[in-house]
């Protein structure tokens, strides 16, 4: 018998019996999350299964966010919103405001999921949790409220598909093009069903914000979940994060000789940077096939590029700069946390001042919902993970996926530029830590 | 809910319909299906939220239900009265969400063979799919034991409902 995946022993561990790909279990989850949107939907669910004395499997570990439409856009969502408060007041669940955050940011930095935890979101990014080395997976409604009442669900054991790429990465070659090429290569339903699993030497050398961005997109080829394996980086990341110890269980890794449905190998030091062109982000190309498209707005933020990294990268860009004379640029935090680093540390005044327009933390544009919806015709470069039809607003309107470095080059020049054109930085974790200090 | 092994008419899509298309993100703040079953497939097929009529299926090619997570999608068919579903194959989370609505879902690698307009219905016990207005019969795959089970008890809830009854007796 060969050894395990990942997903075959932290589903074996949370099911109680020795499982492998292809077998279907009921395992106990560890934390569950929903937000604005999908929040309602699983309340009725929730109500509908246990009936009147109704409590939550685990109030601690039970965390709803308002951050689709937040702050509200509308009468229904504010209802929505509403909705959701009196039921972590009800019930004792984690609730975090407006403003506070997208749930895939909030969940990380606030200690909620750690490593080898099982979390399951009402939303199809909870695939980003791999990137700290948990399973986190996105369900529908139905599923959140069963799980909420019984700490339970059920769950096909993926097979995994492994993407691997050694070496040192290329200036101006981040986490976001690795997955842009990935999703490119295997297509958008190429890893449905199955766990996207980064390693190799280019991966474990990535900090964690990067790694979260490779896991985040898993669902972008269709994958259940996204990981990367736990180290001391990972360890050493969340404690200064959360002020909590983390504990990796060293057994809880892919053994060496676990079966992989595929393996892709690349040479890091043959990948350049990636765009994806309207309206799959499986059209992925090298930048330099799209350079000097014209560009109408430019988009920062969204659970996948929306952090106090990302941030900086573009307004490192934009410094003393004003955004080319053609184009408008959101900014939207990832989290609370984020918007206040940007406030300390000039960020938010270096932006502002090249011309930028900077939205309260949350989910932005990214759905189409508010705060920078795209009209007819408009083209758009976003750090976002998704460039569907009508996915930032009208159907008629051109969304090109990029890293926030492709994107801080573009907003100087009014059309797709490749970041090798200018200098631009990678920094690692410890570049949070100095903005607290 | 419909029963799936009634023909009815086939509403046919192509590749990559994600929820995006089946219910627009600007239609989602209700949760109520038969108002979500007024916007289905709005920007793509406008018709289809006026004509679809209680009983008549769905039928896709590759990754149908592909995007988001939201349960909306599946919902606005249940709304719609769709019986089922047939596609060549499903997004994870769509599929999911259907079989936990108990809305049928068959994978059928023929599907492209069905026309807009046909008669079609589902066996989803031998995995089966019939066209009544060709004749033909369509292999599908048949849906594991466990999911048999959930579609069985109705779909997700009450299978919970069940098993929470049963700790409380234990
Ligand atoms: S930022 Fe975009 S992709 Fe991420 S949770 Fe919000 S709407 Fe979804």
């Amino acid at each position: 018998m060969t050894g395990k995946t990942f997903s075959e022993k932290l589903l074996s561990a949370k099911a109680g019996e020795d499982v492998r790909a292809g077998a279907y279990v009921e395992a106990a989850v560890d934390v569950a999350m929903a937000h604005d949107i999908t929040g309602p939907l699983a309340f009725e669910t929730f109500y509908e299964v246990t009936g009147e004395d109704a409590t939550l499997f685990a109030p601690d570990r039970t965390v709803l966010t308002i951050d689709h439409h937040a702050p509200a856009d509308g009468v229904e969502a504010a209802n929505n919103h509403n909705a959701l408060r009196r039921f972590a007041a009800e019930h004792g669940a984690h609730q975090f405001e407006v403003g506070d955050g997208i749930c895939h940011a909030v969940l990380v930095e606030e200690g909620f999921v750690g490593p080898g935890d099982l979390v399951v979101g009402a939303d199809s990014h909870s695939t980003t949790y791999g990137g700290i080395g948990a399973f986190g997976t996105g369900v529908g409604s139905s599923d959140l409220g069963t799980a909420l009442a019984t700490g339970e669900l059920w769950f096909r054991v993926p097979e995994t598909i492994r993407f691997e790429v050694n070496g040192d990465l290329p200036d101006g070659v981040y986490a976001k093009d690795l997955v842009l090429k990935f999703i490119g290569d295997v297509g958008f339903a190429g890893c449905t069903y199955e766990t996207a699993e980064y390693a190799g030497s280019a991966i474990e050398s990535l900090p964690i914000h990067e790694r979260l961005v490779l896991a985040n997109m898993a669902i972008e080829m269709g994958g259940k979940a996204g990981y990367v394996e736990p180290d001391d980086r990972t360890a050493e990341y969340l404690e200064r994060q959360t002020g909590r110890a983390v504990d990796i269980d060293p057994s809880l890794r892919s053994d060496d000789d676990a079966t992989y449905d595929e393996v892709h190998t690349y040479r890091a030091a043959d990948l350049a940077p990636q765009v994806s062109k309207p309206s799959n982000p499986e059209n992925a190309v090298d930048v330099t096939e799209v350079e000097g498209t014209e560009i109408d707005q430019l988009f920062v933020g969204t659970c996948t590029n929306g952090r106090y990294e990302d941030i900086k990268l573009v307004a490192d860009v934009l410094e003393g700069e004003e955004l080319a004379p053609n184009v408008r640029m959101v900014v939207v935090p990832a989290s609370g946390s984020v918007y206040r680093h940007m406030l300390k540390t000039g960020v938010f005044e270096t932006l502002t001042d090249a011309g930028a327009v900077i939205q309260s933390a949350g989910c932005g544009p990214c759905a189409g919902y508010h705060q920078g919806v795209l009209g007819d015709g408009d083209v758009c470069l976003a750090t976002a993970n998704r460039n569907f039809a009508g996915r930032e607003g009208s159907m008629d309107s051109h969304v090109y996926l990029a890293s926030p470095a492709t994107v801080g080059a573009s907003a100087l020049y009014g059309e797709i530029t490749d970041p090798r054109r200018i200098e631009t930085k990678r920094y690692d974790d410890t570049i949070l830590a100095e903005v607290e200090a | 809910m419909t029963d799936p092994s009634e023909p009815g008419r086939a509403w046919v899509f192509g590749d990559d319909i994600d929820t995006d298309q089946i219910t627009p993100s600007r239609f989602i703040v209700s949760s109520d299906p038969d108002e979500l079953a007024t916007h289905a497939f709005e920007d793509l097929r406008p018709e289809f939220s006026e004509n679809v009529d209680s009983g008549d299926f769905v039928v896709a090619g590759e990754n149908f239900g592909s995007g988001s997570s939201r349960e909306h999608s599946p919902l606005s068919l249940v709304g719609a009265g769709v019986a089922g579903v047939v596609a060549q194959s499903f997004a994870r989370i769509f599929f999911r969400n259907a079989i936990n609505l108990g809305l049928p879902v068959l994978i059928c690698p023929e599907a492209g063979i069905i026309d807009d307009g046909d008669e079609i219905c589902m066996n989803l016990g031998e995995g089966v799919v019939y066209n009544h207005t060709t004749g033909e019969t369509y292999n599908a795959e048949a849906l594991p034991e466990f999911l048999q089970t959930l579609v069985e008890q109705g779909g997700l809830k009450a299978y919970t409902k069940a098993k929470l009854a049963g700790r409380e007796s234990d």
